[in-house]
């Protein structure tokens, strides 16, 4: 099988909430004869915070590790779909020339390359590379629905990702696994971002309208690629259906969850223990372990 | 002209001329359909909308703007820059009204949002990284909020979701430079 190697940031929430996301990426990219390589020492992207309050500082934090991620002949990978965000729109505003020049003197490190296709998401590095995954079990009877949330498929211009309203990337990964995905028009709608603290108001009645409509179109769990997607979904579920009265119970995985469970990676080996809604009684019910 | 009530536009207004410079929108562009407003999926708590966040910035009314909370509920979702029919990047516009009331003293709609924004912030430039549980912890404790908004914690605690440590970057010096530069950089010219 091939080898290749690329630079991966994983993010804040991959090292502490979202764990599961991390490891199940790794694994699923070893299986692939892929090697994600952790940037040295990196920092936080500034996220949903810095953009607002310093512009600067919100080019700045991920420009820092693509000068780090240069040194490899390989685009950088990102898993978290805020970071990705903030790396594309930190890439966009860096074809500028004295932008360039300024962010350069503030990290104060290392040319900066003029490149912003330099960044791609998860979803993007399996699908460049479907040929090398190798289905040992399939998903058969498995009904997902893809959610893809605002950050990966807005603004085009500048993720370069896939249709900003019926985005299909995901959906063929899954598909690939043979598992079935739904047809539903909330692919792209908001679950309520990074409000869980500010108002979580606005993060339940989002939420619950995404795993509403879900259900609806007949899904039994849903797969994402966003920790903080997940976080909303899976962490709150249990709010959500107190507060609103309604039994929803729709296990949320990662994708590379799913990807990997058709590698015949063990659910111990993707942490599905760690998700709030217990997704293993759904599994056992597919006969899928 | 005799007769004839003239309108005089208004003077295009301090705050309108830092969120176009800010933005790179053209505020005039817009011909109030509200296509951002019927797509935003907070519209339903903002006041003033986004819309009339546009009619608001046309028509110079700068107090209204600036003491709502409409900026930070927002969360970027880019749902109404991606419809707009004129190509306004309304989200351009929400950030950098954003900008500029973060230089400011928060009104009590907003002083929630500027607390934990600022303590992310905060957070970032001393670990390099984001410390989730110190972040949830002393965000609910300096906006004195109940417990209850801390109802996840024992069960992201069981799952090995959140650590008593914050995650620190080997070398926080680094980060502290970027912050010096970028401060010693605005020192003129920031709204
Ligand atoms: S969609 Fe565009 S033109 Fe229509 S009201 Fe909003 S900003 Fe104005
Ligand atoms: S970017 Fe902001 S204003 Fe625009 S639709 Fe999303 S939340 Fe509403």
């Amino acid at each position: 099988m091939k080898q290749s190697a690329y630079p991966y940031y994983p993010g804040c929430t991959l090292k502490a909430s979202a764990k599961e996301y991390d490891i199940s990426a790794r694994l699923v990219c070893a299986q692939m004869g892929i090697k994600l390589e952790e940037l040295d020492d990196w920092v936080c992207c500034g996220a949903a915070s810095a953009h607002g309050i310093d512009r600067l500082l919100s080019i700045a934090l991920p420009a820092r590790e693509l000068v780090t991620a240069q040194k490899f002949k390989a685009p950088l990978v990102t898993a978290c779909a805020l970071c990705f965000s903030r790396f594309k729109f930190a890439a966009y505003e860096l074809r500028n020339e004295a932008m360039r020049n300024l962010i350069k003197y503030i990290i104060g490190e290392g040319e900066i390359q003029q490149n912003s296709d330099g960044v791609i998401h998860l979803i993007q590095l399996l699908d460049n590379n479907k040929d090398d995954i190798r289905v040992k079990k399939l998903l058969n009877g498995l009904r997902v629905a893809c959610y893809y949330g605002c950050l990966l498929v807005r603004p085009k211009e500048v993720t370069n990702f896939d249709d900003e309203e019926e985005p299909q990337i995901m959906d063929k990964l899954i598909k690939l696994v043979e598992a079935e995905t739904v047809d539903w028009k909330f692919k792209t709608e908001c679950c309520g971002g990074s409000h869980m603290l500010t108002r979580p108001d606005i993060v339940i009645k989002l939420s619950h309208r995404l795993l509403y409509q879900a259900k609806q179109a007949g899904a039994d769990c849903l797969a994402v690629a966003c920790p903080v997607c997940h976080y909303n979904l899976d962490s709150n579920q249990k709010k959500i259906e107190a507060n609103y009265k309604d039994n929803i119970g729709l296990p949320v995985f990662y994708f590379t969850q799913l990807v990997g469970l058709a590698m015949e990676l063990s659910p111990k080996q993707l942490l599905l223990n760690k998700h709030f809604v217990n997704p293993m009684p759904l599994l056992q019910r597919k006969g899928l372990i | 002209m005799p007769g004839v009530d003239v309108i005089t536009p208004k003077p295009i207004t301090e705050l309108r001329s830092w969120v176009e410079t800010l933005s790179g929108q053209k505020v005039a562009r817009c011909y109030q359909c509200g296509k951002c407003t019927a797509g935003c999926p907070v519209a339903y708590v903002m006041d003033p909308t986004p819309r009339q966040v546009m009619r608001a910035l046309q028509l110079g009314l700068e107090d209204e703007l600036l003491r709502s909370s409409t900026m930070w509920i927002c969360f970027y979702c880019m749902t109404c820059a991606a419809r707009c029919p004129r190509e306004i990047d309304i989200t351009k516009v929400m950030e950098a009204l954003r900008l500029v009331s973060a230089q400011r003293k928060a009104t009590p709609a907003q002083k929630d949002f500027k607390l934990f924004h600022n303590l992310f912030i905060s957070n970032l430039n001393r670990f390099g990284r984001i410390y989730e549980l110190g972040l949830g912890l002393t965000y609910n404790l300096l906006g004195k909020h109940p417990l209850s908004k801390a109802e996840l914690i024992p069960g992201m605690l069981a799952r090995g979701k959140l650590s008593f440590i914050p995650h620190r970057v080997k070398n926080t010096d680094r980060i502290r430079d970027i912050f010096n530069r970028i401060k010693a950089f605005e020192k003129q010219g920031k709204p």
